[in-house]
């Protein structure tokens, strides 16, 4: 019984992991791939934690494998919000069929601030550059 | 068939690694990288994981929780050194 489950959980955590690893390598961007990595790679390696705490069985073991989940599940949204900004700012390509980036020419990479589209030239930080591709017709 | 099972996992898992190890060298940008080294530790720690259940030794989660520590910090840090103005093209 407790090594059926345990070979379920461990099994499906590893075939999470492969996905996530296939989504790395077939994805055609860095936020696509992040997307595939972080989400699939986390519910992964949480399946196997989980498998593990069930064989142990023992107090201290499940409450270790719960502090690595918690963990993994707190901090993997952090690194991959901290990677896809820090990406975003150094130019990383998107992918050709992007459909939608609200943040094209309104985001001042150099001061890290946001020009509304509705009433440009309100902020006195983002100096000089007005004009880069700003919404003109959203007044 | 329980040896299997974990026998399984570890194919699946050798076969992720090999994937991300994939990426990370073919990996256009430094980003592309760093993400695949994040999936890389995060790998490590489900290999971890199984290995605890094959040999019983329930230490080896000490080094999950550390490893998933560390890779956190790391991630974290190529994102400071990215965003600060680091090395930005990967030629």
């Amino acid at each position: 019984m407790t090594e059926g489950l345990t070979a379920i959980f461990l099994v499906a955590g590893a075939g999470f992991m492969l996905i996530a690893a296939l989504g790395l390598l077939r994805m055609p961007d860095l936020l696509t791939r992040m997307h595939a990595t972080t989400k699939a790679g986390v519910l992964g390696a949480g399946l196997i934690m989980v498998g593990a705490a069930i064989y142990i069985g023992q107090l201290t073991v499940v409450v270790k494998a719960v502090a690595v989940v918690a963990f993994l599940v707190l901090t993997a949204p952090i690194a991959a919000h901290a990677i896809g900004r820090a990406g975003y700012f150094v130019g990383v390509p998107l992918w050709s069929k992007t459909h939608t980036d609200e943040l094209e020419g309104r985001y001042d990479p150099e001061t890290h601030t946001l020009e509304s589209a509705g009433k440009p030239g309100q902020d006195d930080v983002g100096t000089g550059e007005g004009g880069r591709g700003r919404d003109e017709s959203g007044r | 068939m329980f040896d299997y099972a974990i026998f399984l996992a570890y194919a699946l898992l050798s076969l992720a690694l090999v994937l991300s190890f994939v990426r990370l060298v073919l990996g256009p940008t430094l980003p592309d990288r760093v993400v695949a080294l994040e999936l890389l530790a995060s790998l490590t720690v489900g290999f971890i994981g199984v290995a605890v259940v094959a040999t019983g030794r329930s230490a080896y989660l000490d080094v999950a929780m550390v490893l998933a520590l560390t890779a956190f910090l790391a991630a974290i840090a190529f994102a400071r050194y990215l965003e600060k103005g680091g090395h930005r093209s990967d030629d």
